[in-house]
């Protein structure tokens, strides 16, 4: 799980080992890229709409302070107990306090990409508490010992035999079962037992409303009410960033959200949570962990927008055929690769450069983030402060010495042509080069353009 | 106290004041929205009948779930034993509710935790039936929420369709967790 020393190229290249699967898992999220267009299609008013989400999620930036103290004084005047995290490491203590308060032991947790990027199951294994991821997807990557590969999608880098192993060898069904349904059913039987017996359910949060604190909640299974229904205390973890200012502003999201994420008009269940029922507790843990330091990048500040429907994963050709482990982030992707070095310069200088920058992320995204256009600058930052391979830093200041001179150009151009075809391994040493590795270079032509050019103008 | 850092360091990185847009109000084209909400609630694994009148839905339900022993009827509460079946409601096979009102473009059907009864109810239930009145249907999200945007419910949820999963190998799959169908009957 702990992949970190390891760059995106290199974990890549691990997953592109397997051709069959690779070009399987390209399929199967351009199909829910498919999918969404499909529907996307049907909402005249849908470019309306993404600008209406991004001008809202804008102007909630802008008074992100008095939105947040708005929210927080109408959830504790709601009953509910409200908690701040800085960080990853104080989020999770607030929530194994929680836990201690109630001597709980047995805890549900519906999807909730915060708590994977403050690796809070983790952290309350090494206390003793197990978490049980209870989104079959995730139930699948945790059964596996795994972190989710994408932000709607956590078992999609699985195939169903191996889903149908991890089940033989952690809930007994019938070896070597790989239905769908079977499997699916024999999952509901294992979480209802879970689901029955918890104390506390975990829940992530799609949207806070800070006019009246309630907090909404979108899921297909019905996993998060489940858990928050059954268990007498309800923690919902969230980042500073899920506020929108009031209720029918959720008409906008709601209506953009499962259409964009995975080509459904709405999720089977859109939950509003405002109090805690008569007997149960409620709280909610507001997360920073980076958050405000990302608002205060004034290049990178839109990414807060985000609101996690994974449509830029599906449609970026290098996730598609790298797969979501190769990130080696909580959040995959194009998103995640603008996220991830706001937290950690060092380790996830590679990210930004997993992109073709060919803009399709952008023309995808709900709320317009300029995802292309940050993942280019993000790579100026880096450049700049030192954090890029000193390798690509060296040969990329040779290429714009070359570029930036005609002379020189043409001076290389004459004996890159030679070189070439003479040792022709020069290029294309697949050990040294890792672009040739799946490439072939066609043979160099004897002239450039300009040298054809200067011969043959005469005669035009 | 990380409150107020966090406040602090908000308002000192935050950017200049962006307006709030005004709300658009999007009309929804089609005229017919029983036909509408029908197609959506389809597409989303349900099923939607018409019904002349409220008189006919326990015949319904006995031919549409023959097999069904334990029922919680909440339209029709008083004939039946709702309250012992809600002392183990995860043994429910059936559970029958009115809900607010429902959404053509989407099929959402909005309900608050007074309209659930008990909150549990519509996700632990086997089998779900929902009945809306048709004069309560509306085109989108925009209507829906004009409605009952300012009830301000303890809980309240949209439900379109039933409880359903497509993570392995995005096959779809009806009944994760929760019901393993959704019918609603549309009264006239």
């Amino acid at each position: 799980m702990n992949t970190h020393n390891i760059t995106h190229p290199e974990a890549a290249s691990e997953f592109l080992r397997n051709k069959e699967r690779v070009q399987w898992h390209d399929e199967t999220l351009w199909f829910v890229r498919y999918k969404r267009d499909k529907v996307v299609n049907e909402i005249p008013e849908w470019e309306q709409l993404r600008e209406l989400a991004s001008q809202i999620k804008d102007h909630t930036l802008s008074r992100l302070d008095e939105y947040l103290q708005e929210f927080e004084a109408a959830a504790i005047s709601n009953g509910v107990t409200v908690h701040w995290a800085a960080d990853a490491a104080e989020h999770n203590r607030i929530v194994h306090g929680i836990m201690a308060k109630h001597g709980a032991q047995k805890i549900v947790k519906s999807k909730s990409m915060l708590t994977e990027e403050c690796h809070l199951n983790e952290y309350l294994e090494a206390q003793g508490i197990e978490v049980v991821d209870t989104d079959l997807g995730e139930r699948i990557v945790q059964l596996n010992k795994e972190m989710p590969s994408h932000i709607v999608l956590p078992a999609i880098h699985i195939k169903k035999e191996e889903v149908g192993e991890i089940f033989h060898q952690h809930l007994g069904t019938e070896k070597g079962a790989s239905d769908p349904l079977y499997l699916a059913l024999a999952a509901r039987e294992h979480l209802r037992q879970k689901f029955l017996a918890a104390d506390i359910a975990i829940t992530g949060v799609n949207f806070a409303v800070a006019e009246t604190g309630a907090i909404v909640v979108c899921t297909n299974e019905g996993n998060a009410d489940l858990g928050a229904h059954l268990a007498k205390v309800h923690i919902a973890c969230m980042g500073i960033e899920k506020l929108i200012p009031r209720t029918e502003h959720l008409s906008v999201f709601l209506r953009l959200l499962a259409r964009n994420a995975t080509g459904q008009n709405i999720t089977a269940y859109s939950s509003h949570f405002r109090k805690p029922a008569a007997g149960s507790e409620m709280h909610i843990v507001i997360v920073d962990n980076g958050r405000t330091t990302q608002l205060g990048r004034e290049a990178f500040r839109n990414s807060l927008k985000c609101i996690r429907c994974g449509a830029c994963l599906n449609t970026c050709p290098v996730y598609r055929r790298s797969g979501g482990h190769s990130y080696h982030n909580a959040t995959a992707g194009p998103i995640g690769a603008i996220l991830a070095p706001n937290l950690d310069m060092r380790k996830n200088a590679d990210l930004p450069f997993a992109s073709t920058l060919c803009g399709s992320c952008t023309d995808v995204c709900p709320v317009k983030i300029d995802i292309h256009n940050q993942l280019y600058q993000w790579r100026q930052v880096l450049t700049k402060e030192g954090y890029v391979p000193a390798a690509k830093t060296a040969s990329m200041k040779v290429m714009a010495g070359v570029l930036s001179s005609p002379a020189r150009y043409t001076f290389a151009g004459k004996w890159a042509r030679k070189l070439l075809r003479w040792f022709p391994s020069l290029a294309m040493n697949k050990k040294l080069n890792p672009w040739a590795r799946q490439r072939d270079l066609p043979e160099p032509p004897k002239e450039s353009f300009r040298e054809w050019y200067k011969k043959n103008s005469r005669e035009l | 106290m990380s409150r107020d850092k966090i406040l602090t360091a908000a308002r000192q990185n935050k950017p200049a004041l962006v307006p709030l847009p005004e709300m658009a109000t999007f009309v929804f084209a089609a005229n017919d929205l029983v036909t509408a909400f029908t197609a959506s609630i389809t597409k989303a694994g349900g099923a939607a009948t018409v019904l002349g009148s409220l008189q006919e839905l326990p015949a319904k339900i006995k031919e549409g779930w023959p097999d069904a022993r334990r029922v919680a009827d909440f339209i029709h509460g008083d004939s039946n034993t709702n309250a012992s079946l809600l002392k183990e409601p995860a043994l429910l096979d059936l559970v029958v509710l009115k809900g607010q009102l429902g959404v053509a473009e989407n099929g959402a059907i909005w309900l608050t935790d007074k309209d659930c009864v008990e909150r549990v109810l519509p996700f632990i239930t086997q089998h779900l039936v929902l009945v809306i009145d048709e004069q309560t249907l509306v085109g989108n999200m925009h209507q829906a929420y004009g409605i009952m945007g300012k009830q301000n419910p303890d809980y309240g949820v949209f439900i379109a369709g039933p409880s359903k999963t497509a993570d392995i190998e995005q096959s779809l799959v009806i009944g994760a967790h929760g019901p393993r169908s959704l019918q609603v009957f549309i009264c006239t």
